[in-house]
């Protein structure tokens, strides 16, 4: 009997495909999310458009908050911890926290490393805007990906533009001869191994889902028809005017995503969604994607 | 032999690819009016709790209690075991209620206890490699299930008819016995038909 092993790990994150995980910042929310249909809930104090309008470090939650969600659901509960931050994942491991997202939404405690996620039980997630990023999460024991769009802005142009970009790559890489392959982990700055199972296999080795400014019900649809495995949604349902509604209409989005008129019928009437950012107004300092690379 | 996967949520592609080595043809199920031209259909590992009310949204609750009326055959893998039990411990409803048992959710913990071993299964020669995810456990069984396999003392595979359930995940491997097996399933079941 072998508990936390890659398969275990990455297993957990193949059953979560198809389905939408939710931000929540207290229990009566989780009971929300898991009655519109969440495959799992992310406990968090502060959603990330909060956090951005807060400012200041953003850091772990309080343990509080995140025990009480995992009581009050029966679905999987992940929790954030800081980049490189290795003690906020011992305690969320040690809590019981299903899945740790080593996240950029929050302030990193470490500018150059990561946290070595191969040695925990817990399986963890891991944000990446390209092919290079990915792949170095997954080296350093990430058992999920997701990309990082630009978290909290309601915005879904920097997602598009990372799975596209990490889509477009892998065929880049397929496309590659093996004398070939050797440069591009050298100008990727990836492990071989890890590459050329990427060039034989077509794809990542893990799951990967959107993220970061998925916000109404056709913001998931088209995530899905770009090849995500599945949809994070943070501050799109509870930032939005009516957070039952559109937590069921974006679920029912993201399983049939290439059913035009049932988007069409699930987005009728649902209030305003979250109010969005445009990101050319984001500072540099504001941008959560250029953190953890 | 068509053999569809429920693919409301969950690790849909894994079933295919297995069913597909195991010579049978898959087709990923999205609508009930596609289960009418299907020899036998799994319901995949995935969150029960979702696909069970998804099911209900689009209908699928009696569509597939009719499915296995007319003795076409079912595989239900972790959710999927869930959502074909009776009953739920701790519980008031429970999903289709097609095999007789009483299942326990999350009945090895949380994600960190979460395993893989070698498991013996009645009707395979050598032990497969079992992977339980936050899976569940069956309790007790009625008298028509046949139990194939247990897990230090508890049932984790059993069969009732053309009813066929598992807590843990063949999909997640590269060994297609179980899927196999399910498939000469559903040939028989054809062939009886």
């Amino acid at each position: 009997m072998e508990t936390g092993t890659s398969r275990v790990k990455r297993g957990m994150a193949e059953m979560q495909k198809g389905g939408v995980i939710m931000d929540v910042m207290n229990a009566e929310q989780a009971k929300i999310a898991e009655a519109a249909g969440a495959t799992a809930v992310m406990a968090l104090e502060r959603v990330p458009s909060d956090i951005r309008a807060a400012g200041g470090v953003a850091r772990m939650a309080d343990p509080t908050v995140t025990e009480e969600v995992m009581k009050v659901v029966s679905i999987p509960v992940m929790a954030k911890a800081r980049i490189g931050h290795i003690v906020e994942a011992r305690v969320l491991e040690a809590m019981g926290v299903d899945y740790i997202d080593e996240s950029e939404v929050l302030t990193p405690a470490d500018e150059v490393f990561h946290i070595s996620k191969n040695e925990f039980t817990v399986p963890f997630v891991c944000g990446a805007k390209d092919l290079g990023e990915a792949l170095r999460r997954i080296q350093e024991g990430a058992a999920m990906l997701r990309t990082k769009g630009e978290p909290g802005t309601g915005n879904i142009v920097e997602a598009v533009r990372h799975l596209r970009l990490i889509n477009g790559q892998i065929r880049k890489v397929q496309a590659l001869s093996k004398d070939e392959l050797y440069n591009e982990a050298k100008v990727l700055g990836v492990p071989y191994e890890l590459l050329l199972n990427v060039h034989e296999s077509g794809k990542l080795p893990v799951v990967n889902f959107a993220a970061g400014g998925v916000a109404t019900p056709s913001d998931a649809a088209l995530m899905m028809e770009l090849g995500a495995d599945g949809v994070f949604v943070g501050s799109g349902i509870f930032k939005s005017d009516n957070p039952e509604k559109f937590a069921r209409a974006i679920v029912e989005a993201t399983t049939h995503y290439q059913d035009y008129k049932l988007i069409a019928e699930v987005s009728k009437n649902l209030g305003a969604p979250m109010k969005g950012i445009e990101i050319s107004k984001l500072e540099a300092s504001q941008r959560m994607q250029d953190r953890g690379i | 032999m068509k053999i569809g996967v429920l693919a409301l949520q969950g690790a849909v592609a894994e079933h295919m690819r297995s069913l597909e080595a195991a010579g049978a043809e898959a087709v990923a199920v999205k609508r009930m009016e596609q289960l009418d031209e299907l020899d036998g259909l799994v319901i995949p590992g995935g969150e029960s709790t979702t696909i069970g009310k998804l099911i209900r949204k689009y209908n699928f609750l009696d569509a597939i209690q009719s499915f296995s009326k007319q003795g076409k055959p079912l595989f239900g893998t972790c959710a999927g075991l869930i959502l074909l039990a009776d009953r739920i411990e701790g519980q008031e409803d429970a999903h289709l209620r097609l095999m007789d048992m009483i299942v326990a959710r999350n009945a090895f913990g949380r994600q960190r206890e979460s395993f893989e071993t070698d498991l013996d299964v009645k009707g395979i020669e050598e032990p497969v490699r079992a992977v339980f995810i936050r899976a569940p456990l069956i309790k007790e069984v009625g008298k028509n299930v046949d139990v194939l396999s247990t897990y230090k003392g508890e049932i984790v595979t059993a069969r009732q008819g053309h009813l066929l359930a598992s807590s843990y995940h063949p999909e997640l491997t590269d060994d297609f016995r179980l899927h196999a097996y399910f498939v000469d399933m559903v040939k028989e079941a054809a062939a009886s038909r």
